[in-house]
């Protein structure tokens, strides 16, 4: 079986989930009690405007028909008008994606940095100082909702010692390193107790392995063992850990950007809710919805290069 | 695990063997008191919600004008008051209501029901595995707050929309865990014999499979109580959940948020209460692992 055997099994399974997506997205505004279009003009309803959404929107015509034509919306990039930005869904998500992905990605590095070290050494010493200081900090920190520990460390990092702005996303690459580093942080710090504990619990299982005690027993110093065996194999289990949480950084960005009042699809997602704004929910919604599905797969994908067992694995 | 090396190391067995025996009993009586512990805490912060209006004679939402964004201890406020001069700790006790209430009641109904379709998928297989798995699949394409944001966008915003919010999106990881389960337990011998016996489905997944591992879907009911109890104040943060005044642990941190360079208290202590609760979930769950599966760790 090549090394990418179940490839295009999997993007058969890709197909189904994105075909899915669509429908729960398009069934979200069917969640809406009574009509939607008085939902979404609000106080702007007019006859002739009602009557312009219920033909825009296909409301007039059997279901099957609305989704169809959703789905035809949608290939041509279009989620609908947003009323309340008098502006296309689509120009108004587009602007918010910079702060959010700089943001992803800003904290899923640092809680890669901050928790390779302290995992791979928990696991090393089961017990030890390390292990046991960050099993009480990370247990107290899970318990944390991350907007509260936003508003902590910008309590602490940019009032009473004001060393970092208290909002706002900068300007150019350093600024925007510098403006978010404590949103970045707060994600982190949660995304963090996770991979701990993956990289610790990972870590213990590779030493219990027996090509660690034939490394060993061939004369290998324990330090190259460590770093040429032990270290790769644990962080290939925690490559997973990454795509698997990766729900779990976005849910967090959400609330840090309502804290740190930047600018991203956070903050949009959230405002749109107040203001009825419905098809901005559902292209973010939409949006977010497939860009996990594309680095999951990117994921698997890595995996599978990393560690060619992996393939075969998800195939059985 | 280390099966594997005995029999390269016979010796190695034996110490192995009796370190681990030792160990065990060593470490069983410190996590049964990590569980204690948490059934404690957990127990402290019910009874003190529940019976808030025994503890403390204020009104978490009567206003004490005279004494707004009062200091904690000064002033015949514990906790301190906010904007409006509501007294801090009536809030937090009263408030814990909402934030337990969905702990208990939005975690007990997904596992449940989660289980059961988790149990259905992984012992009838095929199509129905197909089907129920994929929709599982779907549930977890989407982020979990988003998809629960955009479902109350159109619910409207209220306590018991976030209920359904969560009873929709949530039971799908205990189906998950619980057919993986279940997958490997009917290949198990007592499975199989338990069907020679000639059992009907029902009697086998129920009487046999499910008291074998129902431990997962336990302790993962801990960690999952605890996010709950985020979501719900996190939604109430965002303004998605309790309105005001209802108290609620993340309406109370929202509200303390713009007053957070000169009255701290407001925002911060409502947060210590989500933490003290949760750290309880952890330990009970620490501790159930432990005690329900004490070959594991």
């Amino acid at each position: 079986m090549s090394r990418f055997g179940t490839l295009p099994r999997r993007l058969v399974h890709l197909v189904v989930i994105l075909f899915g997506i669509t429908l729960v997205t398009f069934f979200l505004l069917r969640l809406i009690p009574g009509d939607p279009a008085l939902a979404i003009l609000g106080s702007s309803y007019t006859h002739q405007r009602a009557t312009a959404i219920d033909i825009s929107l296909g409301l007039n015509k059997p279901i099957w028909t609305q989704y169809a034509l959703f789905m035809g919306r949608l290939f041509r990039g279009n989620l609908g008008y947003s009323f309340f930005y008098n502006a296309p869904a689509t120009t108004v998500i587009v602007q918010h994606v910079p702060p959010t992905l700089f943001l992803v990605v800003y904290s899923a590095v640092l809680a890669g940095l901050i928790a390779l070290p302290i995992g791979f050494i928990s696991g090393l010493r089961r017990g030890g100082v390390v292990d046991q200081a960050s099993r009480v900090f990370f247990t107290v920190s899970f318990a944390m909702p991350a907007f509260w520990l936003g508003i902590i460390l910008l309590l602490i990092f940019s009032v009473h010692i004001p060393v970092f702005p208290i909002s706002g996303f900068g300007s150019g690459f350093a600024g925007h390193l510098y403006y978010l580093f404590l949103p970045a942080l707060t994600i982190a710090l949660g995304f963090a107790t996770v991979l701990v504990r993956s990289l610790r619990a990972a870590t213990i299982a590779t030493l219990q392995a027996e090509f660690i005690d034939t490394a060993r027993m061939k004369g290998i110093s324990r330090a190259r063992v460590l770093r040429r065996h032990v270290f790769r194999n644990a962080v290939l289990a925690v490559v997973a850990v990454y795509g698997v949480n990766l729900a779990y950084l976005i849910s967090g960005t959400v609330l840090v950007e309502n804290v740190f009042s930047l600018p991203g699809l956070g903050s949009l997602l959230v405002n749109s809710v107040s203001d009825r704004d419905y098809p901005v929910v559902q292209g973010v919604a939409l949006l977010f919805a497939v860009l996990i599905v594309a680095i999951n797969l990117l994921t698997d994908v890595t995996q599978a290069s990393l560690d060619p067992r992996v393939g075969q694995e998800i195939g059985e | 695990m280390s099966q594997t090396t005995w029999a390269t190391n016979p010796s190695a067995m034996l110490l192995t063997v009796a370190e681990r025996a030792a160990r065990r009993t060593r470490r069983s009586g410190r996590r049964r008191l990590v569980l204690l512990a948490g059934l404690a805490m957990l127990a402290v912060a019910i009874v003190a919600t529940i019976g808030a209006p025994l503890l403390i004679s204020q009104s978490p939402t009567a206003l004490d004008v005279l004494r707004p964004l009062a200091p904690p201890v000064a002033s015949g406020h514990l906790l301190g008051t906010d904007q409006y001069g509501r007294d801090i700790l009536a809030r937090i006790l009263y408030g814990g209501r909402i934030d337990l209430a969905i702990a208990f009641g939005a975690t007990s109904v997904t596992l449940v029901f989660g289980t059961v379709v988790g149990l259905v998928a992984g012992y009838f297989g095929g199509w129905v595995d197909n089907l129920i798995m994929r929709i599982v699949d779907l549930f977890f394409a989407f982020p979990f707050l988003v998809l629960i944001i955009a479902i109350i966008a159109m619910l409207g915003p209220s306590i018991f929309n976030m209920f359904v919010a969560i009873w929709i999106t949530s039971w799908v990881s205990y189906a998950r865990i619980m057919r993986a389960q279940t997958v490997v337990a009917k290949k198990q011998q007592y499975v199989l014999a338990a069907r020679a016996l000639g059992y009907g489905r029902l009697r086998v997944m129920l009487r046999h499979i499910l008291p074998n591992t129902a431990s997962a879907v336990i302790i993962f009911s801990m960690v999952d109580a605890i996010g709950n109890i985020i979501l719900a104040a996190s939604l109430g943060f965002l303004g998605l959940g309790a309105q005001p005044p209802t108290p609620e642990w993340g309406t109370m941190i929202s509200d303390g948020q713009s007053y957070i360079l000169s009255s701290w208290w407001i925002a911060t202590l409502p947060g210590l209460a989500i933490v003290f609760v949760g750290v309880a979930f952890s330990l009970i769950g620490d501790g159930l692992a432990d005690v329900l599966r004490p070959g594991d760790r």
